[in-house]
């Protein structure tokens, strides 16, 4: 998840918690990775990494920044399953997710 | 037992940006410039849009509005005073509008056809949050901000302001009873979008629409050619 994602992590947690419950997922534990924003400078030619999301300026030339190329990001990267046999709740969970 | 991990690499929005990229191509082949007006409750989009609808059917450009609000249809009956057709979408509770929204109250709107209108504004519901996660294919975000709001908003709301392609702001008419810091709002909002084009506006006096009308008419002609 980007940090500029508009997602609030406590509050996604919670919500999964409800999501889930009576379905496969129940007692399933989400994994929040946050990825930071990313612009391209244009002075340094490069892509660098922001501290934070109160100034979009390049951290090493100062000069602000306007093209984001990462940070808004709000994926399903993967998901960790349990294999009995051939069961069939596998193919369940992954429409649920 | 054996775990196994299966990679996804899924966005969860996958649907609404597919849906929107759709909607884009549609507005770009219909020729409309389509603007998507986000900011708080109670900043003044519907006054700002009111006059900016007066405004652009006065030079006889054909413009039409979509407004988007939990409950009542008062601001499309606020908007449609203009003269522009405009429609209104409840989202019963939702606090954004959609790219599925807009689709669904593009067809069978009646006497509006997409191409026969030179610009489609669509007025999300009053929210700094949620509206920045969901594309409506929209050609340019507009991010309003009143005098009376504070002039940190843009950093209290980077996700939505970084967003935007425009900045508005609104009631410059009361700037001075409210002390408002201007240069420091101008400032606030360029740390988090730097370049963007701010305009300051008021509808109660018309300040400032004259250079936003001119931006319009700018912006048509650039995604148009």
């Amino acid at each position: 998840m980007g940090v500029l994602a508009a997602v609030v992590v406590d509050s996604l947690e919670f919500c999964w918690g409800l999501a889930t419950a009576d379905t496969p997922l129940e007692g399933s534990r989400l994994v929040v990775k946050m990825v930071p924003v990313v612009m391209h400078c244009v002075p340094c030619a490069a892509d660098v990494e922001l501290e934070g999301v109160q100034s979009f300026r390049c951290p090493l030339c100062d000069e602000p920044c306007s093209d984001l190329r990462q940070g808004r990001e709000l994926e399903i990267e993967s998901f960790e399953i349990d294999e009995i046999d051939d069961s069939p709740g596998v193919e369940e969970a992954e429409v649920e997710a | 037992m054996t775990t196994r991990i299966v990679e996804l690499r899924r966005g969860i929005l996958k649907k609404n940006d597919e849906l929107a990229a759709g909607l884009r191509g549609r507005y770009g082949a219909a020729g409309v410039l389509v603007l998507n007006l986000v900011s708080s409750p109670g900043t003044g989009k519907t006054a700002f849009l009111e006059r900016t609808l007066r405004g652009l059917r006065t030079q006889g450009a054909r413009v039409a509005a979509l407004v988007g609000d939990l409950e009542t249809d008062n601001d499309a009956r606020r908007l449609a005073a203009s003269g522009a057709p405009v429609r209104q979408i409840n989202t019963h509770g939702i606090c954004h509008l959609d790219a599925v929204m807009i689709s669904k109250h593009l067809e069978g709107w009646e006497g509006v056809e997409l191409a026969s209108l030179d610009y489609l504004f669509i007025e999300n519901v009053g929210n700094l949050v949620c509206p920045s996660s969901y594309d409506l294919g929209e050609a340019i975000r507009v991010a309003l901000l009143s005098v009376t709001e504070g002039e940190d908003k843009p950093l209290k709301y980077p996700t939505l302001f970084n967003s935007a392609d425009a900045a508005i702001i609104t009631k410059m008419d009361i700037a001075e009873p409210c002390g408002f810091d201007r240069e420091l709002a101008l400032k606030n909002i360029n740390e988090i979008r730097p370049g963007i084009r701010i305009f300051e506006t008021s509808a109660k006096t018309g300040a400032g629409m004259k250079e936003w009308l001119e931006y319009l008419n700018e912006e048509r002609k650039n995604h148009s050619s």
